[in-house]
């Protein structure tokens, strides 16, 4: 990803929320709609300001949520990388169409600044409670790509990211932040542009009488032209065909299904991220995401300096969860310890993959406060 | 006009199953063609035409259509549109939505879109009711009608689909029955080679879920009805008693520039150094 | 308004497509369609059929088509297509290049 070109980097104090603008428009992102919530909400701002005075960019603010990940759909459907950012209760409005943008294969990305606490909740505090409604909020079963972003360079590199996994796969790609995250402070150092490499959707290239919609390929990704290019085809949330109609055929429903998911199965190698710190031969294994991993590494730091064996895997990718990279580490570790800031989210994940083998505990913080190093090493050593 | 039945067949997707999935007698069927009839009558090019539908019957319209098409969620066919519009201000945007789609759940959505005044055609195909899950009360239901959700008669008054897209602001405002299809032709024409956010209301019977239950007899009747009591607005001032009749034509007509005509001005006169507002 | 013209159009039903509404036949004025005894409907009496257009325009399954029999002859336009809306029942317009799709 990286790559030295150090001269034309600039240096810059930034809010995690603006780390998310800059990463956005680096990776070529030139439309945002959105509806202003805390602690999502200088996202939007930014774009506001920055997208029209690019050369075709467009912000919108819409009427709600609902609206605001509709037009994103219609955008990218019209060939533009688009993003939305919200924040819990308008996380749960964008449910519906978040399942009519995979079922759709329509590439977005949607940043979820999570708050603490269900409904109105804890506006200004963190909390990670949005990450099995980030898998399973829409209804019907579906693959997605969640991603988190623990820190503010990382809220740029991963919001590039996010956009090449969309383009890539197709697919809506929700990238979780916590509100510490975005509203964290932090002196970054903006890459250039061309440090990065970033991914286009791939577009047909034959003729427009030949091209099926939705035909099977060797990633299992169909080509998709923007709107208006001389491909008519036919979108719809409806279970589809070849040709993007309609169909109730149990062979082609089947086909379509098993597509969706093994679109994405094929290739948990390049979409399940993580970190390693210290992993080795740990035998105290922390597994953490978000703003909470990063008081995890100083706590495995401290650990290690008092000769405990620990070690820190840090989750980029949530979604699908990265169970290859969780998997190898069950051999040498005793113990596995999940903080998060919610009852237990990603940690049902950990056992489940852990079957049993070894001993998983976990810190489960709810009161609107973080996780700090201190309440962790005590865990660990 | 050349041979009707030759443009639409024109613009049919032959490899979908027909007839169409409407009842017998589904005023959509109309609509569909006035559609068609239309875009050809003005030359734009099928690749140029996007049409966005909603969930319900008046959403499957967009199956049938050779055009660009997005079959949407129920109520929001018109936040994908002004995504689209915005996006290639070229395409010509039309969302058909149905009374429910439109103004029930998608209420919010019309008001403001109508109010940002994007370049979108938004085709209300008004039958009164939800047709497709079998006939409960919509936002357009009148007072007193009887639906599988009001059976002992609506007793909650309707929106006046027209005076909705007036208040929101809409550039265009056009409302015409099905049976008079050639004049909805005519508005849709002019709807469409138009800035701005246009309404088009088509009133359009559902015999099988409105019709049958109060009090038509056959698909027919409902189209007597339309003939009868869906009048010129003009006529329609005129009348002493207007009990029942509904005004048709031409409501607002504005030439107020589309809210992408107006963001392309900001960012050009942004890029020029000049810094304001279109 | 322009004076009928009669028996200057072939008035097809497509049987495949026809619903059996019965639109057309309640609203032709020239009495041209029926409903068979199939459900559907048939032209009954093609040369009285005054070009109107109606039925073509509000077949809601585009199950009907008209097409002047003599392709040169055609090309008067109708103001309204309702017909019991006007007591003179004007022609319709025939660009006459174009044969039935
Ligand atoms: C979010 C959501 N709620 C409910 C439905 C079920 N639904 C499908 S169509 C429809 C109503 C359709 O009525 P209308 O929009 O008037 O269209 P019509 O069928 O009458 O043309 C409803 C409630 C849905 N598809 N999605
Ligand atoms: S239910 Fe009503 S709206 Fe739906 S197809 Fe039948 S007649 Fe048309
Ligand atoms: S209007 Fe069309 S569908 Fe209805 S009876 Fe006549 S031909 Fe058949
Ligand atoms: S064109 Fe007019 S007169 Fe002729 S069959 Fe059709 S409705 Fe009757
Ligand atoms: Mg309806």
């Amino acid at each position: 990803m990286s790559a030295p070109a150090k001269k034309k980097r600039k240096l810059m104090f930034a809010l995690g929320n603006e780390a998310v603008a800059e990463g956005a428009l680096i990776a070529g992102c030139s439309f945002f709609a959105g509806y202003p919530i805390t602690p999502s909400t200088e996202i939007m701002e930014i774009m506001a300001k920055r997208l029209p005075q690019t050369e075709d960019g467009v912000f919108l603010q819409m009427e709600d949520e609902i609206a605001s990940m509709g037009a994103c759909i219609g955008a990218s459907l019209a060939g533009r990388k688009a993003m939305t950012a919200t924040s819990g209760p308008g996380f749960s409005l964008m449910q519906e169409q978040i399942g009519y943008a995979c079922m759709t294969e329509t590439p977005l990305v949607l940043v979820n600044v999570m708050r603490g606490g269900a409904s109105t909740g804890l506006p200004t505090n963190p909390g990670q409670g949005d990450v099995q409604q980030a898998r399973w909020g829409a209804h019907g079963d579906h693959p997605i790509i969640v991603l988190s972003a623990g820190d503010v360079p990382e809220c740029l590199t991963m919001t590039v990211t996010a956009f090449n996994f969309a383009e890539k796969y197709r697919t809506p790609v929700i990238l979780l932040l916590d509100e510490v995250t975005a509203h964290t402070r932090e002196k970054i150092e903006i890459p250039a542009p061309d440090e990065f490499q970033i991914f286009n959707r791939l577009v047909p290239s034959m003729p427009p009488e030949w091209y099926k919609p939705y035909e099977e390929t060797v990633r299992g990704v169909p080509p998709m032209p923007p709107i208006g290019s001389g491909y008519r085809f036919h979108v719809t949330g409806l279970i589809h065909d070849k040709l993007g109609f309609p169909t109730s055929r149990p062979d082609e429903v089947k086909g379509l299904n098993e597509r969706l998911f093994r679109k994405i199965d094929r290739f948990f190698h390049d979409i399940q991220l993580v970190d390693r710190y210290e992993t080795e031969d740990c035998d105290h294994l922390v597994i953490a995401y978000g703003s909470v991993a990063r008081s995890a590494k100083l706590a495995v730091r401290q650990a290690r300096e008092r000769g405990v064996k620990a070690g820190l895997l840090t989750l980029r990718t949530l979604f699908p969860f990265p169970r290859i990279h969780v998997e190898p580490l069950l051999r040498h570790c005793s113990k596995i310890l999940v903080p998060e800031l919610n009852m237990g989210q990603i940690s049902r994940e950990v056992k489940r993959v852990n079957n049993g083998r070894v001993q998983v505990r976990t810190i489960n913080r709810v009161d609107g406060q973080i996780i700090t190093p201190s309440q962790i090493l005590k865990e660990i050593s | 006009m050349a041979n009707v039945t030759q443009v639409i067949h024109k613009y049919l997707r032959h490899n979908k199953k027909f007839p169409l999935v409407f009842c017998p007698g589904c005023g959509h069927g109309i609509v569909l063609g006035s559609l068609v009839r239309s875009v050809d009558a003005l030359n734009i090019p099928q690749d140029k035409v996007v049409v966005v539908a909603g969930i319900g019957c008046s959403g499957r319209i967009a199956a049938y259509v050779d055009f660009n098409t997005v079959h949407a969620t129920h109520g929001r066919a018109l936040t994908l549109a002004t995504g689209i519009k915005m996006s290639n201000p070229e395409l010509t945007v039309i969302a058909v939505m149905g009374d429910g789609d439109a103004f029930s759940i998608g209420g919010n959505h019309f008001i403001h879109a109508a109010r940002r005044n994007v370049g979108v055609t938004a085709l209300v195909l008004n039958n009164f009711i939800y047709g497709m899950t079998g006939g409960q009360c919509s936002s357009t239901t009148p007072f007193g009608a009887y639906s599988h959700t009001s059976p002992f008669g609506q007793l909650e008054k309707s929106f006046d689909i027209v005076d909705m897209a007036r208040a929101s602001g809409a550039n265009g405002v056009f409302r015409e029955s099905v049976f008079h299809a050639k004049r909805l032709d005519a508005l849709l024409q002019k709807a469409l080679s138009r800035p701005g956010f246009n309404l088009v209301e088509a009133l359009t019977p559902c015999f099988t879920q409105y019709g049958r239950n109060n009090k038509f007899k056959t698909p027919v009747d409902m189209f007597s009805w339309l003939k009868k009591y869906a009048v010129p607005i003009e006529k329609y001032e005129k009348l002493e008693n207007k009990d029942g009749y509904i005004p048709t034509g031409v409501f607002v007509e504005k030439e107020e520039p589309g809210l992408e005509a107006r963001y392309a001005a900001m960012r050009d006169s942004l890029r020029a150094g000049k810094g304001g507002a279109a | 308004m322009t004076r009928k013209k009669k028996g200057k159009t072939k008035v097809t039903v497509y049987p495949a497509w026809c619903k059996g509404c019965g639109i057309c036949a309640a609203f032709c004025p020239a009495k041209v369609l029926e409903m068979g005894p199939d459900g559907k409907a048939r032209a009954v009496r093609e040369e009285d059929c005054v070009n109107c257009g109606f039925c073509e325009l509000h077949c809601p399954d585009f199950a009907i088509s008209v097409e002047p029999a003599d392709p040169e002859k055609n090309g008067k336009s109708a103001e309204d297509e309702s017909p019991a809306e006007e007591s003179a029942l004007p022609a319709r317009e025939h660009a006459g290049e174009n044969q039935p799709g």
